[in-house]
């Protein structure tokens, strides 16, 4: 009997374990702090207090039941939707600005699933301890050890996973008494899927998937790398000076400069000549290093070793780097440690690095891309803030009702009807009067309303409707519908309305 | 050839030979459609014992869960779970969250109901739906009727009255206009004096000479015009006879016609054929009191009403 013939190929990969090592430096530092300034944000805005007359005091709260968005002193109800709009372009050409200028600086610093993942691994760091630890922990087989770390692990993701899905809802409620009602099981069925559903997705994205979901699932890290130049900055590694003609080559231990800096540090306290003589020291080294043809890269892996998607950064620019710098803190400390100059791998373009003579690196904005980015950004910032700014105390609509579009009256006269509907935005009741310009006298009709008082927050209606002659009507295209409201004259608004007469349709 | 080779080396068989060298490949479906599978046999067992699933008998099994709600008479109702059950159950939530408004309305008078902003807004709304639903069908959507068929409710003419109490009396009991035929008792000449008469009073261009023959013939106990139309030919509300004199036009359709002649024309017709068709039904059986309400104070600012 025949049997399989070979080992069968698997159709997926299986998922390779990463270990990231702990590193210090610049990178790190920036990351360290867009992470706590994040959290400190996401994590207790929605404690943050805020005096309101007709509203819960909570600083940022969306009221989705009564339809509207309190954010500060800032009232959003759904008509102000042009706003989400603006501020979903802005994100938009945010982004795509910033990668233009320096790559991928939103998945590496900024992004949550970037975020969530960092302190995902702070935590299991914690734990398990540094990278071999972890490796070593993860080799052994099952036992007490092993059951206490993992599983504790286990168990502070998920409750920092909770944690993160509960912040998420509370924005939506007041806050304590949200948090109150979800513990004693009273709050809405909505609260507690949407908590389940964010603590099952953290935990998975951030704890068990992490750079899978940047590589398999993310579809913003693959456009942007649309959006690279030669000219755009990037983490890239100096393979011209790391290479060299033959190759990166390990520094042999018990030789050369490691040796020569064990003896500088040993002769402490040193004069100054001789820390000159200690610094030289590492030079020396690399010159050695050149004549033999051999690059500046020692190969001590580091940069692997500290990579959270796990790749070589040497192997060259690609997809699966989400341009977070720590490789570059990485290397510098290497470089550091042997005296050789830093910036083996650093920020640089494709462009500087194919360069004969390559400058510093710098930042190239003066590309058509680039300005027309930065131009539609200030141009819709500044709309948005003059929207915002400018905001009025009530909306108005006047709908023309066209069923029918005119009515002939007994004597000859032609109606139009008309809807106007005003939604208070302000934080008081308030009265709006109506009134009407471009038209004789009396031709307005207001029925029972020729002042209209509305709650906070709601709209009243009010049917309007206009008589004219028709000798008048025939002339009459447009007039103007006042609004008024009582006490602010300054915030009358004025809207230009349609008048329909048979003959008019007629044309 | 080269490649069936590669394939063959890595992919299993079935592990049986026809024919001496006859092989089936065995490619196993992914395990994570095969799990996938699996949960949707377990999701389709929930739904059967949740949800109404398999025919039985003449009815079906209905499952475990129920539909419970309050209908309008305060009765609590439970239905196996189904689509009719949920509108139901839809139907009298909204019922009952518009309950206290009908009631408010119920307890008000017309006139308040008019300067209630808020009754205003909840008669806008809920008096535009009844319409649509029960009224729309004849006087069209914005109320505006057809000519010749149905009266526009939007102009300022009410055929009955159009103050509150007479709308109200309009809707419940219906209407029926009727004019008798008179090509049977009036000659074509007559007829078309008549007709003349009639464009005068709203100042349509008309024969002098026969309109004037006309007026004398609306007066007289031949035609005898004047009967339900009045001496004053604006008509008598109490039967509901039309006014003459104005600009509205609901069954000779004057304004469609573009010349003097062709206005005449229409108005003829009429005169000749009568009208039998004017038919309201009434909807106090079908409409509740409330709603009959609601209705009227909506149709009064269609018009605005009398």
């Amino acid at each position: 009997m025949q049997t399989g013939l070979e080992e069968q190929l698997g159709l997926y990969q299986k998922r390779i374990p990463i270990f990231t090592r702990s590193v210090k430096g610049r990178f790190r530092r920036f990351k360290t702090t867009v992470l706590l300034l994040a959290y400190a944000i996401y994590f207790l805005l929605p404690w943050l207090p805020w005096s309101r007359l007709d509203a819960p005091s909570q600083a940022v709260l969306f009221d989705l039941p009564g339809r509207r968005f309190l954010i500060f002193g800032l009232t959003v109800y759904p008509q102000d939707v042009v706003w989400l709009a603006l501020l979903l372009f802005i994100a938009a050409i945010l982004l795509f600005f910033v990668t233009g200028l320096v790559g991928r600086a939103f998945c590496g610093y900024f992004c949550f699933q970037t975020l969530w993942t960092d302190f995902f691994i702070w935590i299991e760091h914690k734990i398990q301890g540094e990278r071999p630890a972890r490796v070593r922990l993860y080799r052994q087989p099952w036992n007490r050890e092993k059951l206490l770390k993992v599983g504790g692990t286990h168990a502070l993701w998920v409750l920092a996973s909770f944690w993160t899905g509960m912040t998420f809802v509370i924005y939506y409620a007041y806050a304590p008494q949200l948090v109150l009602d979800f513990f004693t099981g009273q709050a809405a069925a909505a609260a507690y899927i949407t908590v389940s559903i964010l603590t099952i997705s953290t935990y998975a994205a951030a704890g068990l998937m992490r750079e899978q979901i940047c590589t398999y699932v993310c579809p913003y890290g693959r456009f942007q790398s649309v959006m690279y130049e030669p000219e755009t900055l990037a983490v890239h590694y100096d393979a011209r000076r790391g290479e060299g003609a033959h190759g990166r080559a390990t520094v042999r231990a018990g030789r050369g400069i490691v040796v020569e800096r064990r003896r500088a540090e040993s002769a402490e306290p040193v004069a100054v000549d001789r820390r000159q003589a200690s610094l030289s020291a590492g030079e020396r080294a690399l010159a050695e290093r050149h004549e033999k043809g051999l690059g500046d890269c020692v190969d001590c892996g580091l940069c692997v070793q500290v990579c959270p998607t796990g790749i070589d950064i040497r192997d060259g620019l690609q997809y699966k780097c989400i341009s977070c710098g720590l490789c570059i803190d990485a290397c510098n400390t290497i470089m550091d440690s042997f005296g050789f100059p830093r910036g083996l791998i650093r920020y640089d373009s494709e462009k500087n690095l194919a360069a004969p003579e390559p400058t510093a690196p710098r930042v190239e904005w003066k590309r058509l891309k680039t300005i027309g980015y930065g131009a539609a950004l200030i141009l819709m910032s500044a709309y948005l803030a003059y929207s915002i700014g400018t905001r009025g105390s009530y909306d108005r609509a006047v709908n023309q009702i066209r069923q029918p579009l005119y009515v002939v009256l007994s004597n000859g006269d032609i109606r139009n009807r008309y809807q106007v509907r005003i939604t208070n935005k302000a934080a008081q009741d308030q009265t709006y009067e109506i009134s009407a310009s471009g038209i004789p006298a009396g031709a307005l009709d207001l029925g029972s309303f020729r002042e209209i008082t509305i709650k906070p927050g709601h709209s009243g209606l009010v049917q309007a409707s206009v008589r004219l002659a028709p000798e008048l009507a025939e002339h009459t295209h447009h007039f103007e519908l006042l609004i008024t409201p009582k006490g602010k004259p300054g915030e009358a608004r004025s809207e230009t309305v349609r008048f329909d007469s048979p003959k008019e349709a007629h044309d | 050839m080269s490649e069936q080779k590669l394939q063959s080396q890595t992919v299993q068989t079935t592990g049986h030979a026809w024919d001496g060298d006859l092989q089936e490949y065995n490619n196993p479906l992914p395990v994570w459609w095969v799990y996938t599978f699996y949960v949707t046999v377990v999701f389709a067992l929930v739904y059967w014992t949740i949800y109404p699933s398999w025919p039985f008998g003449k009815g079906w099994i209905g499952g475990l869960s129920n539909i419970t709600y309050v209908n309008s008479n305060g009765e609590t109702k439970t239905h196996s779970w189904n689509t009719r059950a949920l509108l139901l159950e839809d139907m009298n939530r909204a019922a009952i969250a518009q309950k206290p408004y009908f009631d408010k309305v119920a307890a008000m008078s017309y006139a308040q109901v008019a300067k209630d902003p808020d009754m205003n807004g909840f008669i806008l709304s809920a008096g535009k739906a009844l319409f649509s639903d029960n009224c729309a069908p004849c006087h069209q959507a914005g109320g505006q009727g057809v000519v010749g068929f149905f009266p526009n409710l939007t102009d300022d003419d009410w055929l009955y009255g159009g103050s509150f109490d007479k709308i109200h009396e309009t809707i419940t009991g219906g209407r029926h206009g009727y004019m008798p035929t008179f090509s049977e008792v009036l000659s074509p000449e007559q007829i078309d004096q008549l007709a003349n008469y009639v464009a005068s009073l709203s100042g349509i261009g008309h024969d002098a000479t026969r309109a004037a023959a006309g007026n004398a013939l609306f007066h007289s106990e031949t035609a005898a015009c004047y009967y339900c139309h009045g001496a004053d030919a604006k008509g008598r509300k109490e039967i509901g006879s039309a006014n003459l004199t104005d600009n509205i036009w609901l069954w000779a359709n004057v304004p469609a016609a573009s010349s003097a002649e062709g206005k005449v024309a229409a108005i003829r017709s009429v005169i000749a054929s009568g009208l039998n068709k004017g038919v309201m039904p009434a909807w106090a059986g079908r409409l509740s009191p409330e709603q009959i309400k609601v209705l009227t104070v909506y149709v009064h600012e269609l018009g605005g009403g009398q």
